[in-house]
Order: structure tokens, then C-alpha cells, then sequence
């Protein structure tokens, strides 16, 4: 039986090249969250979330190299007034970095922060560990166990001015997880800033409690990064009139997998996730999996995903409403497009409604096509060159979906980069 | 200046014969009409001169001075002076009005190696030309066509038409959804670009536009081919007795 004693599983094996940090208010959360780890294993390519999305890049001990480029997504929010956070190669540069002190919010490190009555004690982990059932989120758990560092931010009252965490990568081996936890009091308003490429694979969490009548803004550009791995997680859970909106812009990546859990715990509040995606190559796989649960009266919800592949690039969507049974006036809304510009890309959609309750509108839809023929007509009869005129109608495209940006200032920065890319793609 | 000899075309999917031979002959400062019956192949003459996809020459040629435009892809047709005023404008979400007109000015600048204009200069011309076919600053700012009335997408048309200075315009059925005031707009806005080196070709079923814009030449167009041409009195022939009377006299 000695050879017996010697196989490892997958999970074993990964757990093994890891160190569990210990000595701060975390260690219960993040032992439990090993057990939860070791419970449900690393995922495989048959578990029902992982078909379309081969994770063995995510979970094999050693991540895979990704050669370092030059990323212009570095520089996204340079132009606005923000509190800025830099990340590189998942360490904190606090030389690079802000202040930490801005009115109405604290900051602080998950690294450094090791007192021993902290108010992320009761959170760290328990978005987590909600958004486990019913779908296995492992590496989410491995994250919350292992995750080395990461930001702490409470979030006391309206603030000033966004938080823009950027990440830059020097490293073509770093393997990374950061763990994020915001809290926002009853009331309080913040928006968060993700930008730039994190790692050569790179396991984020992202936990969000948003407290009554308290709003969350966050906008994230992952990349422009060509060869990093990502799994990401958003977990969040809404109050009374709370609002969380959340949009995505993804260029390029080898593979990506983002995960959104959202849980509407409080009555008339609203929760809004985007992403727009824009895909290059046969090794270019991306992925968004969103799981959305109305467990109060008169609730809002909205998926908008719009996803641009090209040259064997693959897009994946699996998005789902669960609306529990006491969920009534549930107005929940779905949306995942394609434009496939060749016949090699493809896009895999799965939109899932389960519903309870008796009251409630939900409607989805999915759709994937080509570029319309008319209008490319009309920008070519006008002279606009071919590519030129395929840019400027994949940016109307993508529009809805960046339109999902509430602020104006922002939108128009993610609007300017992806004009940006195509632009050089045409040169 | 546009020069049609024996055009003949079929759609490229089906054996169907649209055009049975054309010739025409548009000079330079001139305006030609073309009316004619539906399903008589006008708007397949002007989809096939500005190059859109779904047609295919059988016989003939069509030149723009001395530029083959059959060998031309349609972006290089606008550069070369080509312009087609659209029956049905399309809506294009998400692209603004005033980044696609400057994008296609430039385009058009840079495909005859001339200099591009600045975005300061682009907009103290497109404001001018906007003031004078009455589009507001908020048309301009909008998506393309989006939520835009029939007339509002018209004078847009007039709008790129003016932006564009092309030689030789065609326009199909610029007067399809207007009312007597937007068309009245529109007619002024066409005849401010009448000028000695610019041609015209407008495609109508109607008499009543020709009111506004008045055309030099006539030509009545029926089964794929020209079968009668005359001045201004064509059309009011046609106005006042239908399209029977000119059909059987020429059968």
C-alpha cells in the first residue's frame, strides 16, 4: 500500500507548493477555507461550469511562463483624479503608490493588517463561502486560504475621489493571488479602479458588501496582456436600495475566466454587470460565468456581456438568475452577444433562469453573428476603408456594453482604448 | 463626367437580369433625373455604381471621368468623387455622428494624398454646413442615424453630401418619407451644392421633388433600360398621366 500513500490528488499536489499565512485575524477564515479547498477539489473539465473552459492552466502547481510586453493598460486612469495603489508583479509598491489616508474610506493591506479585533474579520471569506453553494467556486477558495495580500477598504461615507488599484507585471513566472474586501456602511458611495495586468497567472478575489442605500461603481480593464492567466472572482452581497454596478473590458489574455456572484439580500436594489471583451487568436480564450440571486422583493438585475472575437479566438458565457421563491417584482435582465469576425472563432453561451417566485420579469437573450453587411456598406460608400469601417462598427458593438459605465469620464477612457487597439490592429 | 455604357447586370445568387443595357451620359454642373417604375432597376443602378455587394457586370462599363469605377472598391469610388445619398440611411449604435463624418472626410483625403483637416477646422466646417440644412449640435453629437426622424436622416445625408464635395452625387429616393417642409430642406441643401463641376443624378418615383430640384435631363427608366429621355417636361408628363402612356408608346 506504500504507492498508494504517495498519489496525491490534483488538489493535494497544489496544496503541497503552497504556504498557509499565518498569525493574523484571518487564520479561521482561511483554514476554513482550505477545508472547503480540499472538500471540493480543484475543478475539472467535467464539473457542469468548467465545460466550455479547460482549467488545468489554473490549477497545475507550476504556472505556465508568459512573456513580458509592454502594457498601455498601465496607464488607463492617469488622467483621473484618483487614489492610486500599485501592485506590481502582486507585490505592493508603496513607493509608486498614494497616500493611503482619503475622507470617508480606510485603507489598509491584507498583508499588514493584523489587528486583533479588524472589521474584515466577519467578512474575509464569508462571500466566499456564500457563493459556494450552489456551484463549487474552488479556486475562490484556494484564493481566500493562500492569498498572500490584497487591500482592505471600509468605506465609511461618499468618497471623494475612485480608489485605482494598478497592476503592472515585470515577472514572466509570478504566480499571484490577491484578495480584495470592501465594505461599504449604509449610505456610503465608492468606486473602485482595476487596470492593468496583474501576473503571469494570477487568482483574484474580489469580496463586496454593499450596505442600504449604499452604491459600488467598479470599473476593470484586464490586460492588455497577451499571454497572462487569470481566474477571477466578484462576490458580493446587496442591502436595502444598494446598488453595485461592475464592468469588465478584457483584451487579449491567453485565458481569463471572471466569475461574478452577486446575492440581492435587501429590498429594491440593483445590481449591474458588463463586460466587453474584444479577442485576437486561436490561443485567445475568454470567459465569463455570472451567477445572480434575487432573494428580495423588487430587485433589478442586468448582464450585459458583448464579447469580439477574431482569428480562432473563443468566448464563453455561462450566466444564470436564480430568483428564490419570496422574490417577487424580480426585473432581471440578460444579454450576451458575439460578433464572430471570421469562421474560425466561436462563442459558447449558456443563459440559465430559475424561477420561484410568481411576479417577476426576466428576459434573456444571446445572440452571435458576423458584421452587418449594410452598414458596412454605408461607412465604405462614404469612404471609410474597409478595416477601418469593421473597427468602428465592432466599437458600436461593444457600445451597450460600455454604456453600462455610469460615469461619463470613465466611459469615455474605455471608449478612447478600445478605439485605441483597433486602431493599431488596422495599422 | 459620369459616363454608362451598355450596363448590364444580374444578382450575383440568382439568374435574375436587373440592368438589360443602361447608357447614360451625366456632364459636369448638370442635374439628370431618372424616374421610372417600381422594381424598374433605379435604386440596382445606383447600389451598383457605388459598388455594393450582391450584383454582378454581365456587359458594359460605367467611368467617373476617366475612372473605371466597376474595378473600384466603394471606398475608393467616394474617393474618386462618388456619392450616394441612401434611400434607407443606416443606424450605427454607438459611433458618433461627428467621428464618423471627420473619419470619412479623412479617409477621402488621405486616399488622394491630400492633407487632413484638424479636428478644429473639421468643426468650424461641419458646424457652418450643419447650421445651414438646420441639423442641431445634439444631431451631430448622437450616434449615427440613431433615433433620428426621415428627415433628420435625410439632411444628414445632405450634411455628408456638403462635407464630402464629391464630383458627381446620386441620389435615391431622397424625397421616400419626407413631408413638404423636410423635403423643401433637403432641395435647398442639394441645390446650394449646384455648382459648373459637380453632376447629379437623382433617382425619384415622383414628380414633386423635381419641383424643388430641377433637373436638366429626364430619363425614364423601365425593365432594366432607359427607354425615353427629355427636359424637364418628362416629368410632368409623368405626373400627369402616369408611366402607361410613355410604357406603351415605347412598346
Amino acid at each position: 500500500m506504500a504507492e498508494a500513500a504517495t498519489q496525491q490528488t490534483p488538489t493535494e499536489a497544489l496544496i503541497a507548493t503552497l504556504d498557509l499565512p499565518q498569525g493574523g485575524w484571518s487564520d479561521a477564515a482561511r483554514k476554513d477555507a482550505l477545508s472547503r479547498l480540499q472538500q471540493a477539489g480543484l475543478p475539472e473539465r467535467r464539473d457542469e461550469y468548467w465545460k466550455y473552459t479547460r482549467p488545468d492552466t489554473l490549477t497545475q502547481p507550476q504556472a505556465v511562463s508568459a512573456a513580458v510586453r509592454a502594457s498601455e493598460d498601465v496607464a488607463l486612469f492617469d488622467q483621473i483624479d484618483r487614489l492610486k495603489l500599485v501592485f506590481v508583479d502582486g507585490v505592493f509598491d508603496a513607493d509608486a503608490s498614494d497616500d493611503l489616508t482619503l475622507e470617508g474610506i480606510t485603507i489598509e493591506r491584507l498583508a499588514q493588517a493584523n489587528a486583533d479585533l479588524h472589521w474584515a474579520r466577519d467578512l474575509y471569506g464569508t462571500l466566499e463561502k456564500n457563493g459556494q453553494t450552489p456551484v463549487a467556486r474552488p479556486l475562490a477558495a484556494l484564493n481566500t486560504a493562500f492569498a498572500a495580500d490584497g487591500v482592505l477598504i471600509h468605506v465609511t461615507d461618499k468618497v471623494s475621489k475612485p480608489v485605482n488599484i494598478v497592476y503592472r507585471r515585470t515577472s514572466e513566472t509570478a504566480d499571484v493571488m490577491l484578495h480584495n474586501v470592501i465594505k461599504l456602511d449604509a449610505g456610503a458611495e465608492f468606486t473602485l479602479l482595476e487596470n492593468g495586468p496583474v501576473a503571469a497567472r494570477f487568482n483574484g478575489v474580489l469580496e463586496v458588501e454593499v450596505g442600504d442605500n449604499a452604491a459600488f461603481h467598479h470599473v476593470r480593464a484586464q490586460g492588455r496582456d497577451h499571454e497572462q492567466r487569470a481566474a477571477t472572482h466578484i462576490f458580493t452581497r446587496l442591502g436595502t436600495e444598494s446598488a453595485f454596478k461592475s464592468f469588465t473590458l478584457t483584451a487579449n489574455g491567453v485565458m481569463t475566466r471572471n466569475d461574478c456572484v452577486i446575492e440581492l439580500t435587501g429590498d429594491d436594489a440593483a445590481a449591474h454587470v458588463a463586460g466587453a471583451c474584444v479577442g485576437d487568436g486561436g490561443d485567445f480564450h475568454h470567459d465569463d460565468t455570472v451567477f445572480i440571486t434575487h432573494d428580495a422583493v423588487n430587485c433589478e438585475s442586468r448582464q450585459v456581456f458583448k464579447k469580439v472575437l477574431r482569428n480562432g479566438a473563443t468566448g464563453v458565457f455561462q450566466g444564470k438568475i436564480l430568483v428564490k421563491k419570496d422574490a417577487q417584482k424580480t426585473d432581471g435582465y440578460q444579454i450576451s452577444q458575439s460578433l464572430l469576425l471570421d469562421e474560425d472563432s466561436q462563442f459558447l453561451a449558456k443563459p440559465e433562469l430559475e424561477i420561484y417566485a410568481d411576479d417577476v420579469a426576466c428576459s434573456h437573450g444571446s445572440t452571435s453573428g458576423a458584421i452587418d453587411e449594410d452598414a458596412l456598406f454605408y461607412l465604405r460608400s462614404r469612404g471609410v476603408p474597409h478595416n477601418v469601417a469593421t473597427d468602428l462598427l465592432t466599437l458600436s458593438f461593444l457600445a451597450e456594453a460600455v454604456e453600462e459605465i455610469e460615469d461619463e469620464t470613465l466611459r469615455e477612457e474605455i471608449t478612447a482604448r478600445l478605439a485605441e487597439w483597433l486602431e493599431r490592429h488596422a495599422a | 463626367m459620369l459616363s454608362i455604357k451598355g450596363l448590364k447586370v444580374k444578382l450575383e445568387e440568382e439568374d435574375k437580369q436587373i440592368l438589360k443595357g443602361v447608357d447614360l451620359e451625366v456632364e459636369a454642373g448638370k442635374v439628370h433625373a431618372i424616374m421610372g417604375p417600381n422594381g424598374s432597376g433605379k435604386s440596382t443602378l445606383s447600389y451598383v455604381l457605388s459598388g455594393k455587394g450582391g450584383y454582378e457586370v454581365t456587359e458594359g462599363s460605367a467611368h467617373l471621368g476617366d475612372i473605371d469605377l466597376l474595378d473600384l472598391e466603394p471606398e475608393e469610388r467616394a474617393a474618386a468623387g462618388l456619392f450616394l445619398a441612401f434611400q434607407y440611411p443606416v443606424e450605427i449604435p454607438g459611433v458618433g455622428n461627428m467621428t464618423f463624418l471627420r473619419t470619412a472626410v479623412n479617409a477621402q483625403r488621405k486616399a488622394r494624398g491630400e492633407e487632413e483637416m484638424s479636428a478644429a477646422e473639421f468643426l468650424k466646417v461641419v458646424r457652418a454646413r450643419a447650421k445651414e440644412l438646420k441639423i442641431d449640435a445634439e444631431m451631430l453629437k448622437r450616434p449615427v442615424n440613431m433615433g433620428f426622424s426621415g428627415g433628420e436622416k435625410k439632411r444628414n445625408e445632405i450634411l455628408q453630401m456638403a462635407m464630402l464635395e464629391p464630383k458627381m452625387c446620386i441620389l435615391d429616393e431622397t424625397d421616400s418619407g419626407l413631408d413638404v417642409d423636410a423635403m423643401k430642406l433637403v432641395a435647398d441643401g442639394v441645390n446650394a451644392l449646384r455648382t459648373e463641376g459637380r453632376g447629379f443624378l437623382v433617382i425619384t418615383h415622383y414628380q414633386r421633388l423635381l419641383d424643388h430640384i430641377k433637373p436638366d435631363v429626364v430619363h425614364i427608366m423601365a425593365d432594366g433600360r432607359i427607354i425615353k429621355t427629355g427636359g424637364p417636361e418628362l416629368a410632368l408628363e409623368v405626373e400627369n398621366n402616369g408611366y402607361a402612356d410613355i410604357l406603351s408608346e415605347v412598346a
